[in-house]
């Protein structure tokens, strides 16, 4: 799937507020990735989000309670720029929490939460964390339901979202390209005018999957995106995230072991909302711990 | 151009003509609202003032303003329903908005009756026999209609704009904030049943004499407050239906559905929610303002509960979410009050619950509900 062609003139979508330069002593210092290593002409996102330590999403010591009932505990993990990441782990994990805590939902009790280098999400809400490039799929698929396919994308699509703006919106050209791109890459290009309600559940994940993609946001969380999906629509998505690959930073989280053998990178395995064990499939695999309280069950 | 009355090859549809598809009215609507002015303006005034009293076609005084103050409940309907049919938040206050428009121009009216009150004083007669030698500082200007006139928008405006920027800022939703608006109507009568708040305590205000210098009571006057009324009717309409067609207007519904999901599509609910309450309440001061002088009295009973309520029932009962429904729900309940208070007044409350009752289980989408039920299943 290609980038539309974003003209100069195309609205940026800054959260009131943020610093617009806030990548800026990055870019021009260059800089040393986690492993120590340099990074030629450190990369700075053109929408803020300073990855020049190539970390793109970085929790330290995230601590959720429910009632005193740790739902994530001391949980720390990072995501490097584009990366496709995949985070298994048993019900309860805490695994939806901690996409919660991400996307501004659920405020943590203590730890740091980073959007690349610079940005503190536990500072800001839901909408602007979406709009600083973070987009969500919800375990159970949401779309609006009342309304048509189209109209679902539109409303996704990355747009100046404020209240004011939206009154006299029209779509240009190139927006409703990109559009018609997004559902053709979705499958539901003969679907357009249908309310979102009356399509089937793989067709809702889809049609959610492809609200994520008009928002081109540049961290992408699933929540069980296969959940209820036939083989067939499973295969179909493994074939798209392998397409997005490196144009967006990915997590997954996924139970289907086969899928995620299809698609995974590395591997973070969640457990009582602590990180278990971390690294390609086959070494979590091999993991004792990991066997004994997840896959050997 | 028209590109919803076909059913177009799925090619067609899938390309760009999409973002044009919803217009802001149909050629049956626009023809409706046509005959709407016509009647309004044309030939109700020409029925009030021309055809000679007796004659069959004269229009009655109390017909005038019979549906004149339908025409005002109407626009309150349409306003309601833009926040619950479209947003999702049921109001149980919208009476008090209502309310408080009436209250600001019936300062004006009060004001306007001069030294021909019973007590033939500066003041109006309620103050006087408070023995208030003054008036209080916020009755500052209001001899001047223009101030009033911007009291009717400031009032109910800043008032549910605070209002609705604590709430929603609180993420308070669903029945809570329905409840809260109950209140917030029932404490608002209690302040104005009080003498001391300087609004006339229970009686309220009334006997107007004038307004704008012409008699309230001359039939051209009333013509003239019943062709307002209709034409804010009208002009309501337009502005809900360009809002709810709008991109806005579909954020707005996917905020009813889906709270969360907009959220992470990165729009800001509270601000959305915002915009329309307020000018929801806004639009509602506006219809309270054309209705005092048409019925000539304002009291806090219309910030009773009762009254916030039967607002809801006319949405409910025209269609809730289809802005025109409503209006014909204020228009069908109000009708029915008026010949049930002529023949059995005491059971008119019985009555308008199952009516609310029989709406709820029967006629889910209202009366307009059984018209698209009937044409096949309404829009594609
Ligand atoms: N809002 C909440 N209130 C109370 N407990 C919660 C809440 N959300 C999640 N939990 C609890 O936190 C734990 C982690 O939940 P969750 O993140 O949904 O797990 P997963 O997605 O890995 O299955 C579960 O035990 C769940 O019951
Ligand atoms: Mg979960």
């Amino acid at each position: 799937m290609s980038r539309p062609p974003q003209p100069p003139e195309a609205p940026l979508d800054w959260a009131p507020g943020l610093p617009r330069d806030s990548g800026v002593a990055g870019a021009t210092s260059g800089g040393l990735d986690a492993r120590g290593g340099v990074i030629e002409g450190a990369r700075v996102a053109p929408e803020g989000i300073d990855t020049s330590h190539t970390v793109i999403l970085y929790l330290e010591g995230v601590t959720v309670s429910f009632d005193g009932f740790k739902a994530l505990n001391d949980l720390s993990l990072a995501l490097d720029d584009g990366e496709l990441r995949c985070v298994i782990g048993p019900n309860g994990a805490g695994k939806t929490t901690m996409m919660d805590v991400i996307t501004g939902k659920t405020r943590p009790d203590s730890g740091k939460v980073f959007l690349g280098q610079t940005i503190d999400l536990t500072k800001h809400d839901e909408p602007s964390i979406a709009t600083m490039g973070i987009g969500r799929k919800f375990q159970k698929p949401t779309v609006f339901e009342k309304h048509t396919v189209w109209e679902n994308l539109e409303l996704a699509l990355k747009n100046d979202k404020r209240w004011w703006q939206s009154i006299n919106s029209k779509l240009k050209s190139w927006q409703q390209d990109r559009i018609a791109s997004v559902l053709s890459t979705i499958g539901l290009a003969g679907e357009t005018r249908r309310l979102a309600g009356l399509l089937s559940h793989g067709q809702k994940q889809r049609l959610e999957i492809g609200m994520l993609l008009a928002q081109d946001p540049r961290v992408l969380l699933l929540d069980e995106p296969v959940a209820g999906m036939t083989d067939e629509e499973t295969a179909e998505l493994a074939g798209l995230l392998a397409t997005l690959r490196g144009k967006h930073t990915i997590m997954v989280v996924e139970h289907d072991m086969d899928f995620i053998a299809d698609i995974s990178e590395k591997v973070t395995v969640l457990h009582e909302g602590h990180v278990l064990a971390e690294g390609t499939l086959d070494e979590v695999k091999a993991n004792e711990t990991v066997v004994e309280v997840y896959l050997g069950r | 151009m028209n590109a919803t009355t076909l059913p177009l090859p799925v090619a067609t549809a899938a390309l760009g003509t999409a973002d044009d598809r919803v217009r802001l009215f149909s050629r049956l609507g626009w023809t409706a609202i046509g005959i709407a002015v016509v009647l309004i303006a044309v030939v109700v005034p020409l029925m009030a003032l021309v055809a000679p009293d007796g004659s069959a076609l004269h229009l009655s005084s109390y017909a005038l303003t019979l549906v004149g103050k339908i025409l005002c409940y109407a626009i309150c309907a349409v306003a309601l329903d833009l926040v619950w049919g479209y947003c999702g938040i049921l109001s149980l206050g919208h009476g008090l908005f209502f309310a408080l428009g009436g209250y600001a121009i019936g300062m004006y009216l009060m004001r306007a009756i001069g030294h021909d009150g019973v007590y033939k004083s500066d003041l109006p007669d309620f103050m006087v026999f408070l023995d208030w030698k003054a008036y209080p500082w916020y009755w500052a200007f209001t001899d001047h209609f223009w101030y009033c006139a911007l009291l009717v928008v400031l009032v109910p405006g800043v008032l549910a704009f605070v209002f609705g920027y604590f709430a929603f800022r609180s993420r308070i939703k669903g029945v809570y904030l329905s409840i809260i608006t109950q209140a917030l109507t029932y404490a608002a009568m209690l302040l104005f049943f009080r003498n001391d708040t300087g609004f006339g305590g229970n009686n309220g205000f009334t006997d107007f004499k004038r307004i704008l210098g012409f008699d309230i009571y001359a039939q051209g006057t009333r013509v003239a407050l019943f062709v307002l009324s209709g034409l804010t009717l009208v002009g309501v309409l337009i502005l809900c239906r360009y809002l709810v067609t709008s991109k806005l207007g579909r954020v707005v519904t996917a905020i009813r559905d889906a709270e969360s999901r907009v959220m992470f599509c990165g729009y800001d609910p509270k601000a959305f929610k915002l915009f329309v309450w307020t000018l929801s309440a806004v639009i509602c001061g506006i219809a309270g303002a054309l209705y005092v002088p048409q019925v000539g009295i304002i009291n806090p009973s219309e910030m009773a509960p009762q009254n916030s309520i039967e607002m809801v029932i006319w949405v409910a009962t025209g269609g809730r979410g289809t802005l025109f429904g409503p209006v014909i729900g204020a228009f069908v309940v109000n009708l029915a009050k008026s010949v049930f208070t002529m023949i059995a007044p005491e059971y008119w409350l019985f009555f308008l619950g199952a009516i609310f009752v029989g709406v709820t289980l029967f006629l889910p989408q209202g009366i307009v509900g059984l018209f698209r039920r009937r044409r096949g299943g309404g829009a594609a």
